[in-house]
């Protein structure tokens, strides 16, 4: 390992950039504002490529140890940095992506009052991720892990006039505390029992241990406290429930936070603890299944969403689960591999949908859209890139990264034809609400406020750079295609989107981190080298299968929504209470709300409120008042303020004292 | 030669003669006159047990004892001025309230 003393940096510049506009943000200048937030994330991206810039496959890890905090008898934890080939990955995805949503950013809340807010949130955002994915050990990671829950709460209520966001907020706060309290037992347990948190150490003290392929132990309780914690910041089954009410934030925020960036933490953290997980099957193994049916089942309930922003949050969710199957089968790079790709398509199809929701007034419901391929050609182009990119169509970049996890999730000694199976349907439900998605917002008809076709006023009207009726809940004549510094981003994610794939041709990407994931067990470097002889013929037929699975959901999605839109009703009164289960999420929240919430609700409201605040500590407090009030009103008396009655009370306790004494006196 | 015990009788009776009249008295003078008679009637005890033992403390405690009661007195009366110019009444039953 090499020192590096620029790794302490990457993360500190966006702390700094937030810290100026959290200061300074309300009495500047909007353009002070976005030099300030631009320049200093710009300034960690660009750290981060010169960091690149000297890294490969070849390197070995740079890191640096900043300051000493916890230092006691022989456990040490510092504040220090870690870069390898895995976090080089999450770094470049979070400065990259991370600088081009604050970029869209600047068009997309220019005149929203909390501008300075919110870039000052964004930024901050950034430093509590970069911190997370720079870590060298677990404790610093999880300052990280709970500062972005932190950065992700304030941005999910933003306009926390709204009840609808505030509520969101405080869901997506409460639900990673489930999650943070199995990360938080985990690590405890790594404390106990390997006495250090750093990953290195951690690490070389799984490596000898013995694999816990019978019954479960040490290493398969850690995994599985991780995965709890992975699974709540990750929005995996069970707790995904907060990812979809996340989507009362910003669009930009659903596109860095829960889509891009922070959602993937959980996926970076199992990929990181790749040792331990490798080292307790049976931990794997849950880690499979809970990422393949939350990849089913998420993308289910995306079929039957009107809201723009909750398809893609549930498609987020069934994304992520691919993540996590992939790891479950021991295909960790194939998981980062999507995290990345995901990160460009899914970061893109946000900000677009951002830009239709801005173009048509705030409007999210994909019933009142149609048509809008005319109003915003650009926002159209760079959304069918990133449609068929997360339908999986070569040459795309989601083509490369979900056949890899297909195909691992077959092939894998961890895997099986069901996690296939399963994952290929939901490829096809994943093309199939893509589509839907596409064809309602950009085909047929403009079905919301009253259409003009007047392209040519609104395409001038677009390229004012600081849209003046461009805010979300303003009322507009017809949809108009967003300022150029919108579509900027959109652009350079849709490029990536479509060549980002193309790195891992020929198993390149794999290679980069190998480095990483070669400490994994023997087991797996064997069915390296013999599944790639082997399985070619077979990798070309699933692919196959895959890919026909892409364009199955794209055919039936123009049937349903393009050829005949009458149909999809008469579909939905057939099936009646399937989809009615599907359009309200299966009732999970209000399962949810009858299982967890209203019993905890109920006893804190008579046992604790009722019964423990009221009955015990405030009746303490109160009576004990009442019974002084009752004593001094009765001594009261006393204080007649007649002053031959203080004479007699001074004369009858001077009585009472020579009767004390001579009494005394004679006892003695 | 008296014997210590008479002194101490007269002692008491002086002393009782004081609390008496510093419970049953109205006028602020009469009650001031009493808490010498009470103060006096302790002085006349220290005097007879310091004749009785041959002791001198008990004589000096006596003048400590007249000291004060000079110095209460002179205080004492500036009050009783006082509260005599703003009440225009010398009734302690009537001095109830601490300020007017």
């Amino acid at each position: 390992m090499t020192p590096n003393p620029y790794l302490w940096m990457v993360p500190l510049l966006p702390l700094a950039g937030a810290a100026i506009n959290g200061f300074f943000g309300r009495r500047s200048s909007k353009r002070a504002i976005t030099t300030v937030a631009l320049v200093f994330c710009g300034a960690a991206f660009a750290m981060a490529l010169f960091l690149a810039a000297n890294f490969s496959a070849a390197s070995a890890p740079y890191y640096y140890d900043l300051a000493h905090w916890i230092r006691s008898g022989n456990f040490q934890v510092d504040f220090s940095f870690y870069l390898d080939q895995l976090s080089l990955v999450m770094l470049l995805v979070v400065t990259g992506v991370g600088f081009l949503i604050h970029i869209y950013s600047v068009g997309y809340m220019w005149d929203d009052d909390g501008y300075y807010r919110f870039m000052c949130y964004l930024n901050l955002f950034m430093f509590f991720m970069l911190t997370l994915v720079l870590a060298k050990n677990y404790l610093v990671m999880f300052i990280g892990w709970e500062g972005v829950g932190l950065a992700s709460y304030l941005l999910i209520g933003f306009w926390f006039i709204k009840d609808s966001a505030a509520a969101a907020g405080k869901k997506a706060f409460i639900v990673n505390r489930i999650g943070d309290f199995g990360f938080l037992i985990a690590l405890f347990l790594m404390i106990q029992h390997f006495g250090s948190l750093d990953f290195t150490r951690v690490f070389s003290a799984v490596q000898p241990l013995p694999v816990e392929t019978a019954g479960a132990g040490l290493l398969t309780a850690i995994g599985l406290l991780l995965m709890v914690g992975a699974a709540g910041k990750s929005a995996q089954i069970p707790l995904y429930i907060w990812l979809p009410d996340a989507m009362e934030g910003p669009t930009p925020v659903s596109a860095l936070i829960h889509a891009a960036t922070m959602v993937t933490a959980g996926v970076y953290m199992v990929a990181r603890s790749h040792v331990i997980f490798m080292h307790a099957p049976t931990a794997l193994m849950v880690v499979a299944i809970i990422g393949t049916l939350t990849a089913l089942f998420a993308a289910t309930i995306g079929i039957a969403q009107t809201d723009i922003k909750k398809v893609l949050a549930y498609s987020t969710v069934s994304q992520l689960g691919y993540m996590f199957m992939a790891c479950g089968v021991g295909a960790f790079s194939a998981g980062v591999f999507h995290l990345m790709t995901h990160a460009f398509f899914k970061g893109l199809l946000f900000l677009a949908a951002g830009s239709v929701i801005h173009g048509v007034a705030g409007e999210q419901d994909m019933r009142k859209m149609g048509g809008l391929r005319y109003y915003m050609p650009w926002t159209f182009l760079t959304m069918t890139i990133a449609t068929f990119a997360i339908a999986g169509f070569p040459p795309l970049a989601g083509f490369f990264s979900k056949d890899e996890i297909l195909w691992q999730a077959y092939s894998s000694p961890y895997g099986s034809w069901v996690y296939w199976a399963i994952g290929v349907t939901t490829a096809f439900i994943t093309s199939f609400y893509m589509f839907r998605l596409w064809f309602l917002t950009f085909f047929g008809d403009y079905r919301g406020g009253a259409a003009t076709h007047d392209v040519t006023h609104q395409s001038a009207d677009a390229h004012a750079m600081h849209d003046k009726h461009g805010h979300e809940g303003h009322e507009h004549d017809s949809p108009h295609e967003s300022p150029w510094v919108m579509l900027g981003p959109l652009v350079v994610l849709a490029l990536l989107s479509f060549v980002g794939g193309w790195i891992g041709i020929g198993g390149r990407f794999e290679h980069f981190l190998a480095p990483v994931f070669q400490s994994g067990t023997a087991a797996e470097l064997a069915h390296e080298t013999a599944g790639e002889a082997a399985g070619a013929g077979r990798e070309t037929l699933l692919m196959m299968i895959s890919v026909g699975a892409a364009v199955l959901g794209l055919l039936l999605a123009w049937l349903l929504y393009f050829r005949r839109p009458q149909l999809p009703a008469r579909i939905a009164d057939g099936l009646g209470g399937i989809y009615r289960a599907v359009s309200n999420k299966y009732y999970v929240d209000e399962i949810y709300a009858a299982l967890f919430v209203k019993p905890l609700l109920d006893g804190s409201t008579t046992i604790l409120w009722h019964g423990v605040d009221q009955g015990v500590i405030d009746a303490a407090v109160n009576d004990s008042a009442d019974a002084a009030r009752h004593i001094s009103d009765t001594a009261r008396h006393m204080q007649s303020g007649n002053l031959r009655s203080y004479a007699g009370w001074v004369a009858a306790g001077g009585a009472l004292v020579i009767a004390y004494m001579v009494w005394m006196g004679v006892t003695q | 030669m008296v014997p210590l015990f008479y002194y101490l009788i007269l002692s008491g009776i002086l002393f009782a003669c004081g609390v008496l009249g510093f419970l049953i008295k109205r006028n602020i003078i009469t009650i001031f006159m009493s808490i010498e008679l009470m103060l006096n009637g302790v002085n006349l005890s220290f005097v007879a047990f310091a004749a009785h033992w041959h002791a001198l403390s008990g004589q000096v405690f006596v003048f400590f004892v007249m000291v004060v009661a000079a110095a209460e007195a002179a205080v004492g009366l500036a009050i009783i001025i006082a509260v005599y110019r703003t009440r225009e009444t010398l009734n302690v039953d009537q001095v109830n309230l601490l300020k007017l």
